[in-house]
């Protein structure tokens, strides 16, 4: 037993190593080659490395740990491995919140959150309402509601999306399709500051429920007997996830599959106690979105692919080796 | 004194009433049997008394006070549950899953202490599951898995355990371990309250029976009472041969075929 505890915290370790070399080694991959002394001369390639990769690599690291995280928790919450922000239509509220401040051609800023953040956010916390809304209508909270409510709502808001490039003008709906393609190319740390506290408070918030977690994958029922207090439990991870979610994919576009395979990849590894499966979840997310948006950015330079097709075309192999590897 | 008391308990789910105004009070360290047919609402009774259904009529009162009146931690501190097993079978190992039961006395982020650990040797050594204690729940068979579930409960360190089925799907030996561990829990002063189908397993080892019928409290007494014909014929709507186990001299509750 002390063998198993002392492996998982060498993983964790291995993990936050790994993570900080990523986020110092990434940047200086790509077209334009960077050396270590360059970066603090005044050159373009200094330039590059602080004002467009390293922000850009800080937003992926984010972006991915917080969709990971999500799945985590969305998963032990309705103990269902498909169950992810994707799949409870949260990620779609956030994108069509995203693609209405598109449509709208909107330029604002609000309580120091960007515009199109703020809207995300508030089509994230939409979806959660109706979500929540049509599961209160019926009584005891069932996890399958729950779920079924959240595909429906995800496709109600997908057509949604559908209607609103439909009735843009060509620019606005290239645009739209751009963006829901998912991409994490910024400039500057505005970006960076508009999500990090946002995942950052997830996050953090997700390990702190990591025993109740640890519960409510067993069972609702064993979980309230051994004296979780079910409702708090699920509002403040339900209210926590959808924000950071919906800010991410403000952000970033609806990045799909981090949050599914990333925990799945975790559980292989790490096993499916949350107080070490968090954490690793939380490292790991961020690395494989920071791998993934570099292959996006280097594989057909000087031309960039968007990341979600790069996170999907590289997951579900990967995901696959793994699951037959036993 | 009582520690649990139902007054007037009704429960309804989608407008179908489930209980039906049960009135009980169990005394510390009873052993109890629920007995009743499929749907009289036995579970629902157990669960309300958890608080995992919420919402009925009438009123709990755990020693003395509201079930209201206490937090979800509080009151695991004072009845643990060993739910309807079955294909339930958590991703944890044994000690892992034991040591979850020690959820109410923990906060978060912080480590099980010394007394966690020992509350969870001393489960698995009473329960005789400490021999697997670092296997993986799902290497176990479902009769060594319903022992370390009631480890788990065990390691809670509540005075009161409700058990919804424990012997259901079990071999007769594995049945049998159950029952010995739960009357050796009961000697420690837990009081037991296990619904069940066997009604040989109520009358041999509960000292008190609670016959459920559509939601209605139809027996309530000592194991002697319900072995009479009217009684089981209540419940069950079929007749019964009471005989006397020729080896053991246990009473013996067989249904009569048609």
């Amino acid at each position: 037993m002390k063998t198993q505890v002392l492996y998982k915290i060498f993983i964790l370790i291995a993990l936050f190593i790994l993570s900080v070399a990523v986020l110092i080694g990434v940047p200086f991959i790509g077209m334009t080659a960077i050396s270590i002394n360059g970066i603090f001369s005044k050159t373009t390639g200094s330039f590059i490395f602080w004002n467009i990769r390293l922000p850009r690599v800080l937003i992926a690291f984010l972006a991915g740990s917080a969709l990971a995280a999500s799945g985590a928790a969305f998963q032990a919450m309705f103990r269902n491995p498909l169950a992810t922000p994707f799949t409870l239509g949260v990620a779609q509220g956030a994108a069509l919140g995203a693609s209405l401040y598109l449509w709208l051609g909107l330029r604002f800023d609000t309580f120091g959150f960007s515009g199109i953040s703020f809207f995300g956010f508030l089509g994230a916390a939409a979806a959660i309402l109706i979500v929540y809304g049509l599961t209160r209508l019926k009584k005891g909270f069932a996890i399958y509601t729950i779920l079924l409510a959240g595909v429906v709502v995800s496709f109600f808001f997908s057509s949604l999306i559908l209607f609103i490039q439909y009735v843009s003008d060509f620019t606005q709906s290239l645009y739209i399709m751009r963006w829901l393609m998912g991409g994490l190319e910024t400039v500057g740390y505005r970006s960076v500051l508009d999500i990090a506290p946002f995942v950052l408070a997830g996050n953090v918030i997700i390990i702190l429920f990591a025993n109740e977690l640890n519960l409510l994958v067993i069972g609702e029922d064993i979980a309230v007997s051994r004296g979780v207090d079910l409702r708090r439990t699920k509002i403040v991870l339900f209210l926590s996830v959808s924000m950071m979610v919906g800010v991410v994919v403000s952000v970033c576009g609806p990045i799909g599959f981090v949050g599914l395979i990333v925990p799945h990849i975790c559980r292989l590894v790490i096993g499916h106690d949350h107080r070490y499966l968090v954490p690793a979840v939380i490292f790991f997310g961020g690395i494989f979105l920071t791998f993934c948006d570099m292959l996006s950015r280097t594989l057909i330079a000087p031309a960039e692919m968007p990341v979600g097709i790069i996170t999907a075309l590289l997951g579900a192999p990967f995901f696959i080796w793994l699951l037959f590897r036993k | 004194m009582n520690v649990i008391e139902a007054k007037k308990l009704s429960f309804n789910i989608y407008g179908k009433d489930i209980l039906r105004e049960v009135s009980f009070a169990v005394d510390r360290g009873e052993f109890i049997s629920i007995i009743g047919p499929n749907g009289a609402g036995k579970s629902t009774l157990v669960k309300c008394l958890l608080r995992i259904f919420i919402g009925g009529g009438g009123a709990i009162l755990i020693k003395g006070k509201p079930l209201e009146s206490y937090n979800q931690r509080e009151l695991a501190k004072i009845i643990s549950y060993v739910p309807q097993t079955g294909e339930l079978i958590p991703p944890f190992t044994v000690y892992e899953f034991v040591l979850m039961g020690r959820y109410p006395y923990l906060s978060p982020l912080s480590s099980p202490k010394k007394d966690d650990h020992e509350a969870v040797t001393e489960a698995l050594m009473l329960t005789g599951t400490d021999e697997f204690a670092g296997r993986e729940l799902s290497t176990l068979s479902g009769g060594e898995r319903q022992k370390v579930f009631i480890a788990a409960a065990l390691a809670q360190g509540s005075e009161i355990m409700l058990l919804d089925e424990p012997t259901t799907f079990l071999d007769p030996k594995h049945q049998y371990d159950i029952l010995k561990i739960l009357r050796k829990v009961n000697e420690y002063g837990v009081t037991i309250i296990a619904v069940t189908h066997d009604i040989n397993h109520a009358v041999s080892f509960s000292r008190r029976i609670l016959g459920i019928k559509e939601g209605k409290m139809v027996f309530d007494g000592v194991p002697e009472g319900i072995m009479k014909n009217e009684t089981l014929y209540e419940l069950y709507e079929r007749s019964f041969t009471f005989i006397v186990h020729p080896k053991t001299g246990m009473p013996l509750i067989l249904p009569d075929a048609e």
